[in-house]
This record gives structure tokens, C-alpha cells and sequence, in this order.
């Protein structure tokens, strides 16, 4: 188990090298000129751009670059924002504790209300409450998330007023449930959906119709018996989602107004601050990396079968 | 009604599914009616959103920066909503020929941190930000300046740190002399990068960045990034923009529609701008807090006079264009109202705006397929126009291509650009196909700063390439004049000649679609489209 571990935290050396040299490639192929674009209509001196760029190290080859950006990220080193001129960490610092509080409470959300939501329809399968859940998800996955947002904070803050449009500066835990929600509610579908039908065709397996052959106790046949086989698949999906939570969240931290990881990316890459850029999707492929190590590490858990050598 | 029935309808399906899954909204019922943010008793709120750069006077020329600016710093002069020249540091700015200026400030002025405004502060603080070195975005508003080249040489570092036209005669006075004669200087003198500098500027100017001293109504207190930034009202101001309120807080949203929710729950005071979701309604939410006010901005479409449609035009053809295109029915139903057809180059708010004895501006399909057929026609009877695709420009630009198309057969296509960064390349590049989308706002309220920063033959913002003997030299004369009148007037001549040139196609004027909440009053619009923000009161 050891050895597994250690190879594959081994393997995340070259994952992490190839994505950041991938989104810096990008960001350096995209049009337009970050320092120039600062200027907006108005017109500033070629010899005062080259200066800026001279600076801040952007008028030398890409591979160049790469190289300096690595060897700085080594030091801890985040690199200068083009605009502000505040050091990359900083600003990534200021907009990540508030989307990994978001995702935490989002993840929380579609764990416990998708897997309880599955397991309920799972169990009488075509039953009308088994219908009404497909019915409900597929309203989930079908409508977009800014629809939903928009909706809900229509309904809860200007119709009902018992929340506000937006979350605060210093958001409350209170303040995040309606956000967490939205941001939710898409993949809760598909973990509602996905424990269903793995929960649907467990229940009929020789294993199961054994263990309540032996008079076990109903709680504990569903809660150990079929659970631990049925959750493999949501386990592998809720791995994955987690990153995606913590990347996806543009739409809704639009919506709500919370300054997150999302709309710090989308400012960055509309005003091709590639260092920025980098620094987020960096920290983002680690935590993509080490949710998918703790998938593998679960299923050992999960099932003995599957367990690493 | 029947669309927020069925809207109501779904927003009620998605309760039961939140109720379902065992969840609401959340208990935050008696924190809802309270003021969120913090905000402090006698200070009001606006949607001014993180500045782009670190706050220094002459490196801001974006308007979340400016904002900010304005309220810590004053400069010599500034202007009222009509566009008139209001002293505020300056107790006189006079000149005989246009060429040296005479500035007295008025005394007893103090910078926040308790040193004396003097005659010095405004020259160390020019010659600063006009020097290469300092990179400040608006160095070359100073190349008026007698000695420009010395501080800020083409190539090179500079040869000298101060310009030879800036001289100071005792405390409170000194003088400019300009290389040329610039009737208008004075009007430039109000743009808001001609700010003075207390002395401790220079001792860590990166630091001065991030937390100003000015001169201004408003004392810096704190900057939060990316949320917030809030300033005190200054007791011991002494201009006629004195503040009214006891402070600003400038907070930022990621979106107008987010803002715009936030000033409907109490959250917010002021909007800047109110998003294309809510413009149909934001007039019934507002009441007596909605704006709707014109101000000194255009918005053109500029042909590419170098690229294969445009190259040797003859400008019958443009005006043809232009009176193929409805603004009257485009600003009304696919701009919301929020436009003004325009009726000249310049906006009515500048001096020397005209109404031109042309009726290029008019629609008329029958004489527009007359014009153009007269001018040769489009080269392959097609042409396209660029725009930025972030900026919400997609619905205008389609329907002045229907609108050309219908009157004239003539085929026209957007040529979307990503964003910002990637239109603005394609101009400086010269890589423009047809027309590209224009758009100018103020920076000082007179006819020049609409025509020659455009249309000038050197003119760093024509991007256009628009370029015409006639013209600069008609240009020159009203550069030559000794007074701001004969300037105005010669300016006026060369919006005649326009007409007959068509350097481009002006479109329609902006107005500025913001509002206010019922906890401020006398929130007013300067000539620049920007909320004046000192006279604003809370009730």
C-alpha cells in the first residue's frame, strides 16, 4: 500500500509539469497584449510597453519564461500581477478560502442529500417516488446553472426576503447555503442518479438475497451490504467532482457575487494576466491529483477485492 | 405578464425541490434586513469595482481607478455638468497667447497629511509623471509641455528630469510655457492625472500606490482588494466640491446584474450602470432613483482606410452607408433607449457641438443606394465590422448589418474579436478588415477632443488611419488661435469638412442607464457620464 502511494504521488510530478507548461503555452498564444491592453483606446508609447515587459520578464522566449516561472514557483514564488503589480499569491490567497469553503459546503450538500435521494428511489425502483426523483434530477441536469441561481435568489431574497441577493464581504456560513446549493445541484443530480441504479441493481444480487436469508438486521444488510458495493461508481464521480467544484464555480460566484477562485480566473484570462492564470490551475491540478489518489486509496476500503498490492 | 407567471411557476418547482431535499434558504431571516456590509452611518455605497492598477493619478485612465482618484485628489480645475470650467485648487488659470500659462492656487491648501499644496507640488508631481522612467500610462498628457521631450525622449533614457516650461514664481504661482499654442489647455488641465503630489509620494511611490495621500474631499482609509475600498469625507477641504456625505465605500461586483440586486435590497446605494437584464424594469424598481441621462461619449463605426475594402473609398459611399442605417429604430428597440442617434461627430455636451447642415445622418434607403452607386460601390458589395465580443456590442452590430443590408443590398458580417485585448491588437496592427467599432468619451469638454485625438493624420487613437492634407491643416488653424472661442470655432470648420470626408460613421451618443436606492439623495451626472459622488446626500 505504501509503495502505491508513494508511486503515485511520484506520478504527479509529470502531470504537474506537463498541465502548468500546457496553460502557459495557451495563455501565450492568445491574442493580445496584456501590457497594451492596460491602455484601453488610448495610446501609449511602444517604448514604455517594452520597458513594462523588460520588467516583469515577458519579452523573453517562452521557453524562457516557463523555465523562470518554474524555478520562481520552486522558491514560492507566484510571480507579479501585469495590472496591480501585487504578487500572484497574495491575490490567490485572498480569493481561495472562500471557494474551498463554498465547495466544501456544496460537496457536503451533494454527498449527503444525493446519495440519501439515490438510495430512497433505488430501493423501489419504477415506484412513483423512483419516478419523481428522474423527473426532479432531470430538472437539475437539464437547466442551466445560472438559471437556477437567478431563480433562486429571486424567490428567496425578493419574493420571500428571508435572504439577501448577495453574500457580504466576509461571507457567513448562513450566506453560503444558497449559493452552495446552486452550485450543487448539478452534480447532486447525477449522484442521485447514479447511486440509484447502482443501488436498484445491487439490491437484486445472490449477496444480498443471502444476507437477508441469515436474518440479518434490514439497516445493517442496506447500510454495509449494499452501500459499500453500491457507492464505488459515486465515489469515482464525487473524486473528480470536487476539482470541478472548485474550478466550475465562475457562474455561480458571478451570480452571488463572491470574489472565489472562479471569477478570479475569468478576470485573469479576459485581461491575459498568465501568471495568474497558471497559479490557480496550478493549485487546481493538485487538488485534482490528490482527490483522485484518495478515490483509488477509498476503493481499497470499499472493496478488499480491488485493494493494491 | 405572462412571462413572469410561468417564470414564477418554475422558480416554485425548483422550492419543492430544495424543500424535498430537505433544505431552504437557510435561517438567516433577521440578518437579511440589515445593512450587510459594514457600511458606516452618513457613508454611501457605489458599484466601483477593483481599480485596474495601483492608485496614482497618472497611471489611471479606466474608470473604477478614476473614481477613486477623484475623490482623494483634486486638480486645478474641474468642470460642472454643463461642461464649464469650475476652479477648485486653482484661484486663476490665465494665459495671453495661448502659449504661457498663469496658474495661481488659492492658499491655505493642505494635502491630507497636513503638508501645504504649493506651486512645487504641482511641478515635482507633473515633471514625475511625465518622465519615461515612471512608465505612467498617462505621460503624454503632458507633451504639450515645453520640455516634454527632455523627461520622456522616443528612445532612450531621458536627458533632463524636469521640463523647462514649468517654473515656479513664489508659493502659490507658477507658469507653464508650451511648445505651441494650445488655446484649450486649460480644459486638459482638469483630467484628473494633473493632480499635485505631497512629498512623501516620492519617497516609496509603491507604497503611495496602494494607500494615496491627496488634496482631495476624501481621505483614503482602507482597500480591501477586490471588495472594497473606502474613503472619509476631509473636514478641512476647502473646494466648492466639498462632500456632503461623511464618506464613500467603493465596493466591487463581479457582475451589474449582481450590483443591481443588491440596490434593490437596500445593500447598495448608487449603480453606475444597470445591466441588459434589468434595463426593461429598473425604472419601475427605482422610481424617483432611476437615471437616465446622455452624456459627452460616441460611439462610431470607423472604417480601416488601409484594409482591401476601404483603401481609396470614395466617402460618397460612406455616407451612403450611413444613411443606410435606422439608428433612430436600433436605439429604440435593440438598445433599450440607452442611445441618442447622433446628430454630428461630436456630442452636445462638448463646446463647439453643431448641428451639421447635412443629412448624412439620416435615414434614407433610397438615397443611400443612390450614394453608393454614385461612389462605385463596396468593393465585392461586402464589408464587415469588428467589435469585442465581451462587451456587449453582438445585438447593435447585427442589426446595423440588417439595417445596411435591407436599405442597400450591401452584405455586411460582424467580425467578433474574443474580448478587448484581441480588438485592440487587431487595430493597432493594422489588421482591421472593414469597419471597426468606435467608441470615445470625454476628457475634456470641447469639440478638439473629439475631432483631433481621432481624426488627426497622427493621432495616436485613429486607429483608422484616417488621413487627409485638408484636414491637419484646417486643424492647425484652430490650433494657431489665440483664443478658446477662435479655437472652438475653427474646430467647427473642420466638423464641416467631415461631413465630406467621412473619416467615420457616427452612430449614436451614450447615456448613462444607472439609479440610486431610497437611503441617498442628489446623485447627479458630471459632463463625463461618471455619478458625482461629493454631493450626494444620505437620508
Amino acid at each position: 500500500m505504501g509503495r502505491y502511494v508513494a508511486r503515485r504521488l511520484l506520478q504527479m510530478i509529470p502531470v504537474f509539469i506537463g498541465s502548468t507548461l500546457l496553460v502557459f503555452l495557451m495563455m501565450y498564444a492568445l491574442p493580445g497584449d496584456p501590457v497594451r491592453a492596460l491602455a484601453g483606446e488610448q495610446h501609449v508609447d511602444a517604448t514604455q510597453i517594452a520597458q513594462i515587459k523588460a520588467d516583469l520578464g515577458l519579452d523573453q522566449p517562452i521557453w524562457q519564461q516557463y523555465l523562470n516561472y518554474l524555478g520562481n514557483l520552486f522558491q514560492g514564488d507566484f510571480g507579479t500581477q501585469i495590472g496591480t503589480q501585487r504578487p500572484v499569491a497574495e491575490v490567490i490567497a485572498e480569493a481561495y478560502p472562500i471557494t474551498v469553503r463554498l465547495a466544501i459546503f456544496a460537496f457536503v450538500f451533494t454527498v449527503v442529500a444525493g446519495i440519501s435521494l439515490g438510495i430512497v428511489a433505488g430501493l423501489k425502483a419504477d415506484s412513483l417516488r423512483d419516478r419523481g426523483l428522474l423527473g426532479l434530477t432531470l430538472v437539475l441536469i437539464s437547466m442551466p446553472s445560472f438559471v437556477l441561481g437567478f431563480l433562486v435568489q429571486y424567490f428567496f431574497a425578493f419574493q420571500l426576503g428571508i435572504a439577501k441577493p448577495n453574500v457580504s464581504l466576509e461571507p457567513t456560513n448562513t450566506e453560503l447555503i444558497m449559493p452552495a446549493i446552486v452550485l450543487a445541484s448539478l452534480s447532486l443530480a447525477y449522484v442521485a442518479r447514479l447511486t440509484r441504479t447502482s443501488v436498484a441493481e445491487n439490491i437484486r444480487a445472490d449477496y444480498m438475497r443471502t444476507a437477508i436469508a441469515k436474518g440479518l438486521p434490514r439497516r445493517r444488510v442496506i447500510g454495509v451490504h449494499l452501500m459499500r458495493n453500491s457507492l464505488i461508481p459515486v465515489v469515482t464521480f464525487l473524486g473528480t467532482d470536487i476539482g470541478a467544484l472548485m474550478g466550475g464555480a465562475i457562474v455561480t460566484e458571478g451570480i452571488f457575487n463572491i470574489k472565489g477562485v472562479g471569477s478570479l480566473v475569468f478576470e485573469a484570462l479576459s485581461k491575459r494576466e498568465g501568471a495568474t492564470v497558471v497559479g490557480v490551475v496550478t493549485l487546481l491540478v493538485i487538488v485534482y491529483l490528490v482527490c483522485s489518489l484518495l478515490v483509488d486509496l477509498l476503493y481499497a476500503v470499499l472493496d478488499p477485492r480491488i485493494r493494491y498490492a | 405578464m405572462r412571462g413572469a407567471k410561468s417564470a414564477k411557476w418554475v422558480a416554485g418547482a425548483a422550492v419543492i425541490a430544495l424543500a424535498a431535499t430537505a433544505c431552504g434558504g437557510g435561517d438567516s431571516s433577521d440578518e437579511g434586513k440589515k445593512n450587510t456590509s459594514g457600511q458606516p452611518a452618513g457613508y454611501v455605497s457605489i458599484d466601483v469595482g477593483e481599480p485596474q492598477k495601483p492608485l496614482m493619478p497618472a497611471d489611471t485612465n479606466e474608470s473604477n481607478g478614476s473614481y477613486v482618484i477623484q475623490s482623494l485628489f483634486t486638480q486645478l480645475l474641474d468642470f460642472d455638468d454643463k461642461g464649464e470650467i469650475v476652479l477648485t485648487n486653482a484661484e486663476s488659470v490665465e494665459t495671453e497667447d495661448s502659449q504661457t500659462w498663469t496658474v495661481k492656487l488659492k492658499s491655505g491648501w493642505k494635502f491630507h497629511n497636513g503638508e501645504a499644496v504649493t506651486a512645487q507640488s504641482y511641478i515635482d508631481a507633473w515633471n514625475w509623471y511625465a518622465n519615461v522612467e515612471n512608465k505612467q500610462q498617462n505621460a503624454f498628457w503632458f507633451s504639450d509641455i515645453k520640455g516634454y521631450e527632455d523627461v520622456h525622449p522616443e528612445k532612450g533614457a531621458p536627458k533632463s528630469d524636469k521640463m523647462s516650461g514649468l517654473k515656479a514664481v513664489d508659493d502659490t504661482t507658477f507658469t507653464i510655457e508650451l511648445s505651441n499654442k494650445v488655446p484649450y489647455f486649460n480644459y486638459k488641465l482638469g483630467y484628473a492625472t494633473f493632480a499635485p503630489l505631497p512629498k512623501v509620494f516620492y519617497d516609496d511611490p509603491k507604497a503611495f500606490g496602494q494607500k494615496p495621500i491627496g488634496n482631495g474631499p476624501y481621505t483614503f482609509e482602507k482597500w480591501t482588494h477586490k471588495k472594497l475600498i473606502q474613503v472619509k469625507a476631509w473636514p478641512e477641504y476647502q473646494g466648492p466640491n466639498k462632500a456632503a456625505n461623511k464618506g464613500i465605500q467603493f465596493k466591487n461586483y463581479s457582475t451589474v446584474e449582481a450590483a443591481y440586486s443588491d440596490v434593490i435590497s437596500g445593500n447598495l446605494d448608487m449603480i453606475r450602470q444597470v445591466g441588459p437584464r434589468d434595463l426593461p424594469k429598473y425604472k419601475t424598481d427605482l422610481g424617483d432613483g432611476a437615471i437616465d441621462q446622455p452624456y459627452a461619449a460616441i460611439q462610431s463605426l470607423n472604417p480601416a482606410f488601409y484594409s482591401k475594402t476601404f483603401k481609396d473609398i470614395d466617402p460618397k459611399v460612406l455616407q451612403g452607408l450611413s444613411m443606410a442605417i435606422d439608428r433612430d429604430t436600433i436605439t429604440k428597440t435593440v438598445l433599450n433607449g440607452t442611445r441618442i442617434p447622433a446628430t454630428s461627430f461630436t456630442p452636445p455636451q462638448v463646446k463647439g457641438n453643431q448641428t451639421l447642415d447635412s443629412d448624412i445622418l439620416k435615414y434614407n434607403p433610397a438615397k443611400a443606394k443612390e450614394l453608393i452607386k454614385a461612389g462605385g460601390g463596396v468593393p465585392g458589395n461586402k464589408f464587415s465590422i469588428q467589435y469585442n465580443a465581451d462587451g456587449g456590442h453582438k445585438e447593435w452590430v447585427t442589426a446595423v448589418c440588417e439595417s445596411i443590408r435591407n436599405a442597400t443590398g450591401v452584405d455586411c458580417v460582424g467580425d467578433a474579436k474574443p474580448d478587448f485585448p484581441t480588438d485592440l491588437e487587431a487595430r493597432d496592427n493594422n489588421e482591421v478588415k472593414g469597419f471597426y467599432r468606435g467608441g470615445w468619451v470625454a476628457d475634456y469638454p470641447v469639440n478638439v477632443n473629439f475631432l483631433k485625438e481621432l481624426y488627426h493624420s497622427k493621432a495616436e487613437s485613429n486607429n483608422g488611419r484616417f488621413s487627409d492634407k485638408e484636414i491637419d491643416e484646417l486643424m492647425a488653424k484652430g490650433d494657431k488661435a489665440d483664443s478658446l472661442e477662435e479655437s472652438v470655432a475653427a474646430y467647427q470648420e473642420v466638423e464641416k469638412a467631415l461631413v465630406d470626408k467621412m473619416p467615420a460613421i457616427p452612430l449614436w451618443y451614450y447615456a448613462i442607464n444607472g439609479g440610486h436606492g431610497k437611503n441617498v439623495d442628489n446623485v447627479k451626472v458630471d459632463f463625463h457620464g461618471d455619478l458625482e459622488l461629493t454631493g450626494v446626500t444620505t437620508k
